[in-house]
């Protein structure tokens, strides 16, 4: 993409639109959002990246190659899910723990990982598609 | 521990025998057969104490309930009959695998052939001991899976492959068929179990399924023990190393389907039908065995084509039913996988020792192997069926059976005298001819065999005779017992070691004489068979190659018809159907919705967005270039997803602004890849039909919507989440509580496809990319070369 402003504006877009994706993530279970919508948003800002500034660019900043990731959350859902047995109910029963980190309460749960893990499935597997098509598109 | 748990675990015991043979064979080489021989023996003591119990006319029954709502069971049956079978299979098994150590000694597979043959051994002695139809069917097509294994174990050789490949086609294939006969007689009888069926004789026999299902249970019995027209899998099965022949032909699978024929006698045996197709398939068999196996040279083809004839004599006999006839079926059983066995495992020695088993090119071996000669010998009188070895007891008796004074009975008498000659002189062609004669030069120093090789044939053979001198014992524990089974009834086996004046002995001085007749001419009788199967040329195995190679022309053909190829035609193929099933049935069962009405106070910003949507495909069907027809979809997208907003569906309309977003943006760049031309230039008469499949999609959908939201809500859920999605799961947010917590094991299957999907697509481009870069790479080195 030739566009000036466009170059410069998409890193900053794509931070906050990557934060943005943390945050609905994050509060999902209460508000609007969720693993699935969270990670479409991650997704979007990656191709914002990418289209910006290119695919090596990305793969680069994402460290990891995207199915990894992909696989990282399908493993993470699974083990959320696994946990509840060791503590003797059914399979992907929701477990919750309050600790408190400087007086605040902090609720966790396995429900959270395995939205972590959604996430992470989404991202991986859309990106890796977007990517690799973007790739060689130019050819 | 308990009888029913050491037979359980009997029939565990070789497949766990064949999970440690490659471990233990890596370790110890070919000596570990004299471990792994230990699991067959012990199998054997085991069912050798249910000899006294089964000899007073007992039935043992046992087992766990399997599947219980369908009244299926895992349970075991042993009478007189399978109790026979168990112990020849465990018995001549141990020996086999002793054999195998010797025979395939610094085979670098010999561990991997080991395990097969003690799966091969679990299923054939699990097929014989089940009471229920299912183990029963599980057990039959698990020893056609275990042969073709054994049969391909060479799998390098294109004829090993074939032959395997066969052997599976036919006795799968009948074995499918047996099934179906066994759900038939399950439906028509309401029993699982063998055991209780022996009582519903007379009504099955009375029902109008009985034909169907006796044709369906000889489909499956006739292939698996090779009866003509379905014998051919069984010679070409001599591609298989020479311990699966000992064991497929003495004791296991070919026997299974006479073993079946036997088992359902008192069920299914004694009409008109039985009688009728039982010995006419087991004639036709035992006469073009006996002819074929005289035309071999090849000491294992003989004894192969003569396996095939004695099959034909069980079933004959199976099929007569006749007293005399069920007890000769018993006798004949046990004497052929005795000697058998015997032959096969010679027949391997001398192949092993001199490395030829042709029959012209052997001779003169007597002095180097003289054991080997005289346990062929002694196999040899057995199977000619000469005192005092047991065969001539068994043979004794089938004359017996056969001797009446109607055309029917002297019509089998005379073909199966015809029979029994053929085979006299097989017997000695393979027993004598090797090693009488002149010294003849073979590949291979010809010296005695090791110990692991004769040890098993050696046994086989005097017990051939040794239960004929003590038969009175041999009659009361196994003969009588495995006829009564047979007979559904009481039976008791007399004969003995004397010869019985009359008609029988009068055929088997026939038989002798014929033979004898035969055997001095057997080179011209080989060339004379030669000359009239040339003239008949075409054969059940020419005609299997036909029926593969039509099956496959007929595949290609088909699939050609259904995958086309192109992307367009399935797509339209699919709008089709889709249009179809949803403009069709509410049409064909009246659920048409009412018409729809609009309340007349819309507020104006909901009119305004329904017209950007409107606008948005109007832009789309009307745009020039397909970049901008993308472009403009996605505007409908987003109108969509604020009338979602509207409505209260924050969540859904987040994840549809971002699945409008991203969709834009793939679909852009899968055009590029594609390299579409940017416009849409297809002619008329393509245009028309697809805009009116699509017309037809949306009308079906709108219909579709229209009456489904027609329909009273019913709030049952929504009130059930609405309630319990926070104290049960601790969430304020209904549709991600559905997601993760009350319906999580859902959204991990979903995931699971998200994930499986990506992979799928990254490999489609990734595979598109390659052949693109391949062809420019090609191009690139001609020009090169140019």
């Amino acid at each position: 993409m030739k566009s000036v402003i466009f170059r410069t504006v998409a890193p900053f877009l794509t931070s906050l639109m990557t934060l943005f994706s943390i945050f609905v993530l994050l509060r999902g279970h209460n508000e609007p959002g969720g693993g699935f919508i969270g990670g479409l948003i991650a997704v979007s800002a990656l191709a914002i990246y990418g289209i910006a500034h290119g695919v090596e660019p990305v793969r680069r900043a994402i460290y990891f190659h995207p199915m990894a990731i992909a696989g990282a959350g399908l493993l993470a859902a699974t083990v959320a899910g696994l946990i509840s047995l060791f503590a003797r109910v059914p399979f992907m029963t929701g477990l919750w723990i309050y600790p408190s980190l400087f007086g605040v309460e902090i609720p966790l749960s396995t429900v959270m990982l395995f939205d972590t893990g959604v996430y992470l499935v989404v991202v991986g597997a859309i990106s890796s598609v977007a990517l690799s098509l973007e790739e060689r598109g130019g050819e | 521990m308990d009888v029913a748990a050491l037979t359980f675990l009997a029939l565990g015991l070789p497949f766990v025998a064949a999970l440690v043979a490659p471990v233990l064979t890596r370790f110890l080489g070919h000596n570990a057969a004299w471990l792994l021989a230990f699991a067959p023996a012990a199998i054997f003591v085991h069912f050798l104490r249910f000899v006294p119990e089964i000899a007073d006319g007992e039935i043992v029954t046992g087992g766990y309930a399997w599947i219980p709502s369908f009244n299926v069971s895992f349970s075991w049956l042993i009478d007189g009959l399978s109790l026979t079978f168990a112990l020849l299979i465990s018995g001549i098994g141990a020996l086999i695998v002793l054999y195998s150590g010797g025979y395939l000694k610094g085979h670098p597979h010999q561990g991997r052939f080991l395990s097969f043959i003690l799966m091969f051994m679990g299923s054939m002695q699990g097929l014989v001991l089940s009471d229920s139809f299912l183990m029963l069917f599980v057990f039959w097509e698990l020893t056609s899976i275990t042969s073709f294994l054994l049969i391909g174990f060479d799998h390098g050789r294109e004829a090993a492959r074939r032959a395997a490949l066969q052997a599976l086609v036919v006795t799968g294939g009948g074995g499918l068929l047996l099934l179906a006969g066994l759900l038939i007689l399950w439906n028509v009888s309401g029993i699982t179990q063998l055991s209780l069926l022996l009582s519903f004789g007379a009504e099955l026999k009375e029902s109008p399924f009985y034909l169907a299902v006796l044709l369906l249970v000889l489909g499956g019995a006739f292939t698996k023990s090779a009866q003509f027209p379905f014998h051919f899998w069984l010679p070409n099965a001599m591609e298989a190393p020479t311990p699966v022949s000992a064991y497929l032909h003495s004791a296991t699978m070919v026997k299974a389907g006479v073993y079946l024929l036997m088992r359902l006698n008192p069920v299914l045996g004694g009409t008109p039908e039985w009688q009728i197709l039982l010995p006419l398939f087991g004639v036709a068999t035992l006469v073009s065995g006996a002819a074929l196996a005289v035309r071999q040279t090849d000491l294992k083809l003989m004894l192969a084509y003569t396996t095939m004839a004695s099959l034909g004599l069980l079933v004959l006999l199976t099929g007569l039913g006749s007293p005399h006839a069920i007890e000769a079926a018993a006798l004949y059983l046990v004497a052929h996988a005795l000697f058998k066995g015997a032959l096969f495992m010679v027949a391997g020695i001398i192949d092993h020792e001199t490395g030829s088993r042709d029959l012209t090119r052997l001779g003169g071996l007597r002095s180097a192997m003289p054991l080997t000669f005289v346990i062929a010998l002694a196999a040899a009188l057995s199977m000619a069926g000469l005192p005092p070895f047991f065969g001539f007891l068994a043979k004794e008796e089938i004359y017996g059976a056969l001797s009446g004074f109607d055309a029917r009975s002297m019509a089998f008498a005379a073909l199966a005298v015809l029979g029994n000659a053929l085979m006299f002189a097989v017997a000695f062609a393979i027993a004598l001819k090797p090693f009488v004669g002149p010294k003849v030069e073979t590949p291979k120093q010809a010296h005695e065999a090791p110990v692991l090789l004769w040890l098993g044939p050696a046994i086989l053979a005097l017990k051939g005779l040794s239960i004929a001198l003590m038969s009175g014992l041999a009659h009361r524990l196994i003969s009588s017992p495995m006829s009564s089974a047979i007979a559904g009834e009481p039976r008791t086996v007399t004969i003995s070691l004397v010869p019985h004046i009359g008609m029988p002995l009068l055929l088997s001085a026939a038989t002798v004489l014929v033979g004898v007749v035969f055997y001095v001419n057997l080179d011209r009788l080989r060339a004379g068979m030669a000359v009239v199967l040339a003239d008949i040329g075409w054969g059940p195995d020419r005609g299997f190659d036909q029926f593969i190679r039509g099956l496959l022309r007929i595949a290609v053909a088909v699939t050609r018809r259904v995958q086309s190829g192109k992307l367009d035609v399935y797509m339209t193929v699919v709008f089709v159907l889709v249009a179809a099933v949803l403009l069709a049935t509410p049409v064909l069962y009246g659920e048409l919705p009412r018409a729809p009405f609009f309340a007349a106070d819309v507020p104006a910003h909901e009119l305004a967005i329904m017209a950007i949507a409107v606008a948005g495909l109007v832009a789309v069907v009307l745009a020039a270039d397909r970049l901008t027809a993308i472009v403009s979809l996605g505007i409908q997208g987003f109108a969509v997803a604020v009338i979602f907003l509207l409505y209260g569906a924050p969540d859904l309309s987040f994840t549809q602004f971002m699945i409008e977003t991203l969709s834009v943006v793939v679909l852009a760049l899968v055009m590029t890849r594609l390299r579409l031309s940017p416009s849409d230039h297809r002619p008329l008469h393509q245009k028309v039909p697809d805009s009116m499949i699509a017309l037809a999609c949306g009308l079906g959908f709108g219909l579709f919507l229209l009456r489904a939201t027609g329909t009273p809500f019913d709030a049952t859920l929504t009130d059930f989440y609405n309630l319990y999605s926070k104290s049960i799961a601790h969430g304020a947010n209904v549709v991600n509580v559905i997601i993760v917590d009350f319906r999580g094991t859902d959204t991990l299957g979903e995931i699971a496809v998200v994930m499986t999907t990506g992979l799928a697509i990254l490999s489609l481009v990734r595979l598109r990319a390659g052949s693109l870069k391949r062809g420019t790479d090609e191009r690139q080195d001609a020009e090169e070369r140019a």
